[in-house]
């Protein structure tokens, strides 16, 4: 089963590598916004994975719900802060 | 193998799969409302499955009750946070004036 969710995250971390062209080359910032966001989301998976692999789920579970939670607001910062100014 | 195990793998590689779409329709899209589409609703209904399905693997017996709730609170955490998200970063550029694509084209 190990093996299993090391493979998922080799393919996730795969994934993390794709969306980093929309966050390296998008065309405007907003766009390298929600590739951040996608990479975030694809994180907290590999994250959970990574808990069952060495076994330790209990701390990992603390981290990834850390995690979810600061992606959430980094997201919602930035909307709000492009909001309020106006202009990209 | 137990069902449990075939259970859990199912749901991780249906969740794998969702990002895989969720990933392709970021990078192949023309515009950023459809992007957004793409990533938002894939990569939520991915994250669900693949943490309940890690919930699954590791049992609601005791002793690992506490580790699947709260793989089962950060799944729930984020069907409702990635929505909210998605939407506020799509209004603040709707009213930054992101025209949307059309086939015509709008340059």
């Amino acid at each position: 089963m190990e093996n299993f969710y090391l493979g998922a995250s080799i393919f996730l971390c795969l994934l993390v590598l794709l969306c980093l062209y929309r966050v390296v080359f998008g065309p405007t910032i907003i766009d390298r916004i929600v590739g951040v966001g996608a990479i975030g989301t694809k994180t907290l998976v590999v994250l959970a994975l990574m808990g069952f692999i060495y076994g330790r789920i209990e701390m990992f579970l603390d981290i990834v719900m850390v995690y979810a939670i600061l992606n959430f607001i980094g997201t919602l910062a930035a909307a709000k802060y492009f909001e309020g100014r106006g202009e990209i | 193998m137990e069902i449990v195990k075939i259970i859990s793998i199912v749901f991780i590689l249906t969740g794998c799969f969702l990002f895989t779409t969720g990933t392709i329709g970021l990078l192949r899209f023309p515009d950023f409302y459809s992007r957004m589409h793409a990533t938002g609703k894939g990569d939520t209904l991915a994250v669900l499955i693949c943490l309940i399905g890690l919930a699954l693997y590791h049992g609601f017996h005791h002793g690992a009750i506490l580790d699947s709730i709260k793989l089962v609170v950060v799944a729930v955490f984020i069907f409702l946070a990635n929505p909210t998200a998605t939407h506020a970063i799509s209004r603040a550029a709707f009213r930054c004036g992101v025209k949307p694509w059309t086939r015509g084209g709008n340059k």
